[in-house]
């Protein structure tokens, strides 16, 4: 278990190299293969979610657009073992003064820990595990440096992989020693929350670009919308398509990319591949394990159709009329509009209520706005709306609202309040009441992307923060439902700190 | 009031003989009363003469403008036939003026002026509106506190048939909806400047009011292509635009030009209309007699032809500052049969767009091509080859214009009335000499800056119709030639000797002699004018405007003069004539009681001229900057006495000196105050210390050396 631990820290540092020169990087991250099945070992999850909230309470823009540094072309560079093999005696010289510095950074780090440490021996010691996590995700990183610049002394980068495994295993052995388990905040995480954190980890360990294969998801959920009424023209033949019915559990998991083998749910397609490598070697081929393109797609697939669980429901394969779904998005949300509660209440109206967080999200957009009113009583969302009816209609004229000057109050409170409990947990892992307000203000703002690079919040000394980029790569998981499409808003709204919480309301990127 | 205490005199002294007026019928007084309208102080002398002539003439007076709202009670009382209202001299006309008239006039008010008031609101309409329901014409141009709520008690005015919102800025889409629905008689519509009002309500317009004649929508931000709320800059100020689509563009021109009686339409700085929109429509309007299309730069040929397709009885145009006047442009408009008066100022003309023009077989009346670039002899002389019945003609700032083209012009225009080419610097003196001599008919000729010379004048002075004479920074003309337009041009009402030097004090006696019928006189910088001329100026008893600016030589004396003869004068500017005082304020104060206007900067007045001017009960504008004897109390005391002022320019001096209240208590009042800040002139010009500028403040020639040096 130990070893799992420290297995995710490294896997954390495991991005790291990425941003060094792209001869050196040998290192292809993806050994998360290896260990996917070990992960879902429910015993280790606390640990991994409770990293994986450290990491992302200082992940500050998570919705980046792909930076110079996450091209993804010179991600897909990494498993290019050609490259590596031809290497060069200066940039090694180079990345080993690099690692010394880092080292001594380091040493620094320990000793103004060691030096805190005696200031403030009456105090709680609740940032003796940020410390910890902190030397060990640094030394980790320095690692794992050590490692790739050794790779890229070997033949093939192959050989290197399981030699970083191996290496990096020896390192978690070490590392529980260093950190045991059960101590420090395993406490702050619902065990629900856990289950997505397995899915969780296997999409940091994407070896691709992560913030590419974000992107089309999102533009996949927002068209998928449409998609669902837009179907209902299509009159393919019964039994000219492949009918799909997924479970209950399985819609309402967040998942959305799914086994055709086992079934298994991800929230990425990358990491599907991923999995899909185990199913077989055919799999295995750079093809198989590219991004797809919808072109290279030109073999004729069976088309697929999707049922609805709901007995009884027009979208159920059973019922006379059956009409049936075209994606599994389309599943996701047709099931939880028709089938499920409307758990989400408009914070503005409270009356109008959604079981899809992305509707209400459209109709908050949308709640409270200007009503155009027409003297017969009826209101508009939009002014042209109502004067089409007033020209329509003899007599109407428009009404004049009372109080000309209409607020927009209400807008600023808008925060995500089901997410609390990782939001607590978040706070907590901040290293001082002075960076969480920071924090949190750029949390607020962080969709939009435009701030410095808030890694340097991670650790007090000035790291080389191209070290750190890698840690932006984790993404915001941890919700619950697959909204996905509208995650920005929540990544903004979840991560504000309660201190802060005027401050980042007034910051909301709406 | 002091025709009320005046009444008291005749009364008394009223002899109870046979009064043969009274064998005379109400109507035919009435209708003697009728001739008496050009000069509103005959009636004044009519009423005064007995009670029933005062009781005639309370009876026959249909239109007043008031220079008070205080006496708008008893005005109102005595007048009680009163249909047009104009109140757009009272500086100050509150919701409880408006619940007066609407309680006196009743049903009898068809009009009123609203116009540069500013202190009622919607609640003042609304009891204006809801008691005077005959009301045909409402004037709220200018109103810009007005918000929709004051649309919307327009609306109630069921009867209005012309309505003027300019610069109503606040007005938005929902109050102008209102009017549409309420107002379906309205005739005319003005919307200029109302930068609330987009697409939505102007369409509106043009669906519900259906006997719409005159539109116009100058400046309003039309068919900015938007699908989303946005803010949008527009002609410098930050708006917020309703959401408006192509679709709508469409819906909002369809209307419009499918109104069946629109005979006027203002679309001037609509800069949202596009030939794309225009093309779009493929549609014109059928009834359409003026079309103001200036400076919609986005509109071309394509768009102008698209537009005018089915307009058969267009009878005027303007496209100033519009697209370049090119051949494509001129054959577009070809086909319009109607076309009487096209307007290019501003526009780059080529010399093959002017002879298509020139080509054209209609035979334009009025042409102006005022600061258009391109226009040459050979251009401007093929356009007017078949334009001979040509009345009005401007080509202002056609500076590569010569004599070539003056001689085309006379000889074939020979009807012209009007002639402005101010500003043609390479016509020569001769062709002056030819406007005289081929073109009798014309009325008003500016000659401003020009090479006219008493040769010139001479000969211009043939056209004994002449009534607006511009012979401002003519350098060759002299008291001669001026003579000779005061021997033969009886009918001049206007003449401007802005800094022609030339012009001496017999000259001006001449057109005093002459033109007896003068109302204005510009002798501006003519500095060898001396008191001489405003004596002989003070026969001209209709003078109305009189501006002495820089006439160093002039004293109150003069001044006086004017004060006693010309009791019409409304504007007086004796600016930098540093010798006029006291002495001339004191019997301006007693006789020129129609003054509204005065600039008196630079010259001698102090304190006590100031206050005497407050007797003037109509004075409403004072530009008082750099009076050495000007003291704060004495400022304070003399703008407190005129009760009527609504504009006062004031040195920034003065703002920190008087209490911020006595502002306040002003402002209440109506008044504006406009602070200047420059620095007194005549030190500038010490500080300088070179002759040559103190030359040329004063005189003409220097002076125009020194503007063609900056050229």
């Amino acid at each position: 278990m130990d070893l799992k631990e420290t297995w995710k820290s490294s896997s954390c540092g495991n991005e790291l190299p990425k941003k060094v020169p792209p001869d050196q990087q040998s290192f292809p991250s993806l050994n998360s293969q290896q260990h996917q099945r070990e992960w879902e070992d429910p015993s280790l999850l606390n640990y991994c979610t409770r990293i994986d909230q450290q990491f992302l309470g200082f992940n500050q823009r998570p919705e980046t657009p792909p930076s110079a540094a996450f091209n993804p072309n010179s991600q897909l560079k990494i498993p290019d073992a050609s490259k590596t093999q031809d290497w060069d005696p200066r940039t090694m010289l180079s990345n080993l003064c690099f690692l010394e510095d880092k080292i001594h950074q380091l040493q620094d780090l320990v000793h103004l820990i060691v030096g805190r440490r005696a200031e403030v021996v009456g105090r709680s010691n609740e940032f003796v595990p940020q410390q910890q996590q902190l030397i060990t995700a640094d030394l980790t990183s320095i690692i794992v440096q050590l490692i790739s610049t050794a790779g890229s002394l070997l033949p093939s980068s192959k050989h290197s992989l399981p030699l970083v495994n191996s290496i990096v295993t020896q390192l978690g052995q070490l590392d529980g020693g260093l950190f045991p388990p059960g101590s420090g905040l395993n406490g702050f995480v619902p065990p629900h929350n856990g289950v997505s954190k397995v899915e969780d980890q296997s999409d940091q360990i994407d070896p691709t670009n992560v913030c590419g294969p974000e992107q089309n998801y999102s533009v996949e959920e927002n068209e998928s919308k449409d998609e669902e009424d837009a179907d209902d023209g299509e009159n393919l033949p019964p039994g000219s398509y492949e009918i799909l019915q997924l479970e209950k559990e399985e819609i309402l998991a967040p998942h959305t990319h799914f086994c055709v083998i086992c079934g298994k749910g991800f929230k990425r397609d990358a990491n599907l591949r991923m999995h899909m490598r185990g199913h077989g070697d055919e799999y295995k081929t750079p093809a198989a394990l590219a991004k797809p393109h919808k072109e290279s797609n030109s073999e004729p697939m069976p088309i697929k159709r999707y049922s609805c669980p709901y007995v009884g429901c027009k979208r159920n394969k059973d019922h006379k009329k059956f009409q049936p779904l075209k994606t599994i998005l389309c599943v996701k949300n047709h099931y939880k509009r028709t089938h499920c509660d409307k758990s989400y209440t408009c914070s503005r109206c409270n009356t109008k209520k959604f079981s899809v967080l992305a509707d209400l999200k459209t109709h908050e957009k949308h709640c409270g706005r200007d009503k155009w009113l027409c003297s017969c009583g009826t209101t508009f969302s939009r002014k042209d709306k109502l004067f089409g009816h007033i020209a329509l209609f003899q007599g109407h004229t428009p009404a004049i609202p009372l109080d000309e000057t209409k607020g927009l109050a209400g807008q600023s409170d808008r925060g995500e309040i089901d997410e609390s409990p990782n939001k607590v947990a978040r706070i907590d892992f901040n290293f001082s009441p002075d960076t969480s307000i920071e924090g949190g203000i750029h949390n607020a703002t962080n969709s939009k992307g435009n701030l410095d690079d808030p890694a340097g919040y991670f650790s007090p000394l000035n790291f080389d923060t191209c070290n750190f980029n890698g840690y932006q790569e984790f993404p915001r998981n941890t919700f619950e439902d697959s909204e996905s499409s509208f995650s920005f808003l929540i990544s903004g709204s979840c991560n504000y700190p309660r201190k802060t919480g005027g401050e980042s309301g007034s910051n909301d990127p709406q | 009031m002091n025709l009320l205490t005046k009444m008291k005199k005749p009364k008394q002294t009223h002899v109870p003989s046979t009064n043969y007026f009274d064998l005379l019928s109400e109507e035919i007084v009435f209708s003697i009363l009728d001739f008496l309208d050009d000069n509103p102080l005959d009636k004044k002398s009519f009423s005064l003469v007995c009670k029933s002539f005062y009781t005639t003439e309370s009876l026959h007076r249909r239109a007043l403008k008031p220079l008070r709202s205080e006496h708008l009670t008893k005005i109102l009382h005595r007048y009680p036939c009163i249909t047009n209202l104009d109140l757009s001299l009272c500086p100050r006309i509150d919701d409880s003026s408006l619940t007066v008239i609407s309680n006196v006039c009743k049903n009898m008010l068809r009009s009123i002026d609203l116009s540069r008031t500013k202190f009622f609101t919607h609640v003042g309409l609304s009891n204006l509106v809801l008691n005077c329901v005959n009301l045909v014409d409402i004037d709220l141009s200018n109103a810009t506190e007005l918000k929709d709520p004051a649309a919307a008690a327009i609306a109630e005015a069921k009867n209005l048939e012309r309505l003027w919102l300019r610069r109503c800025k606040a007005i938005t889409d929902i109050g102008i909806g209102c009017v549409a629905v309420g107002c379906k008689k309205l005739r005319l519509i003005s919307l200029k400047w109302c930068l609330g009002i987009g697409d939505l309500g102007v369409g509106l317009i043009a669906v519900k009011c259906k006997e719409i004649r005159s539109l116009d929508l100058s400046y309003l931000p039309l068919y900015v292509k938007l699908w989303t709320e946005d803010l949008v800059t527009y002609a410098g100020l930050v708006i917020t635009m309703p959401a408006v689509g192509l679709e709508i563009t469409k819906n909002c021109l369809l209307p419009i030009l499918e109104l069946q009686y629109l005979e006027d339409l203002f679309l001037e700085g609509c800069f949202g209309i596009d030939d794309d929109s225009l093309a779009a429509l493929k549609k014109g309007c059928k009834s359409l007699e003026t079309l103001d299309m200036s400076s919609c730069q986005n509109v071309s040929h394509v768009g102008l032809s698209s537009l005018t397709s089915d307009t058969a009885c267009l009878r005027q145009l303007i496209l100033a500052y519009g697209s370049p006047v090119t051949l494509a442009l001129a054959d577009s408009l070809q086909k319009l049969s109607m076309l009487q008066s096209i307007k290019l100022d501003g526009c780059l003309v080529t010399c093959p767009g002017l002879k298509a023009i020139g080509n054209w077989c209609i035979s334009l009346r009025e042409l102006s091509l005022s600061k258009c670039l391109g226009v040459t002899d050979e251009g401007l002389s093929s356009l007017v080859t078949k334009h001979k019945d040509l009345r009005k003609l401007d080509v202002t700032c056609c500076r590569k214009i010569t004599h070539v083209s003056i001689a085309h012009i006379t000889n074939l225009c020979t009807s012209l009335t009007s002639l402005r080419m101010e500003s043609c610097t390479l016509v020569s003196r001769e062709s002056f000499v030819l406007i005289g001599q081929r073109c009798q008919c014309l009325e008003e000729l500016d000659l401003t800056d020009n090479e006219i010379d008493d040769e010139g004048l001479k000969s211009i002075s043939r056209c004994s119709k002449l009534s607006n004479l511009k012979l401002g920074i003519c350098l060759n003309i002299t008291d001669g030639g001026l003579a000779h337009i005061g021997l033969c041009c009886s009918q001049l009402i206007e003449l401007d000797l802005y800094r022609s030097a030339g012009i001496m004090d017999t000259g001006i006696l001449a057109i005093a002699r002459g033109c007896p019928g003068l109302e204005m006189v510009n002798i501006a910088y003519c500095t060898e004018i001396t008191d001489h001329s405003l004596m002989s100026l003070s026969r001209c008893s209709k003078l109305n405007t009189l501006e002495t600016r820089g006439c160093p030589l002039i004293t109150s004396l003069g001044l006086a003069a004017i004060a006693v003869g010309c009791k019409q004068l409304a504007k007086l500017d004796t600016k930098k004539c540093y010798n006029i005082d006291d002495a001339g304020m004191i019997p301006l104060a007693h006789f020129s009681q129609n003054l509204r206007q005065i600039n008196l900067s630079y010259s001698s007045v102090t304190d006590v001229g100031l206050l005497s001017l407050a007797s003037i009960s109509c004075l409403q504008s004072m530009t008082i900057l750099h009076l050495k004897g000007l003291t704060p109390s004495g400022l304070a005391a003399a703008l407190l006495a005129c009760v009527g002022l609504t504009k006062v320019k004031l040195q920034e001096s003065f703002k920190s000196l008087l209490p911020r209240l006595l502002f306040e208590h002003l402002e209440a009042r109506g008044c504006v105050f406009q602070w200047r800040d420059k620095v007194f002139q005549i030190i500038e010009m010490a500080l300088r210390s070179t002759f040559y500028y103190l030359q040329a403040e004063v005189d003409p020639i220097f002076w125009k050396l020194q503007l063609e040096d900056v050229e």
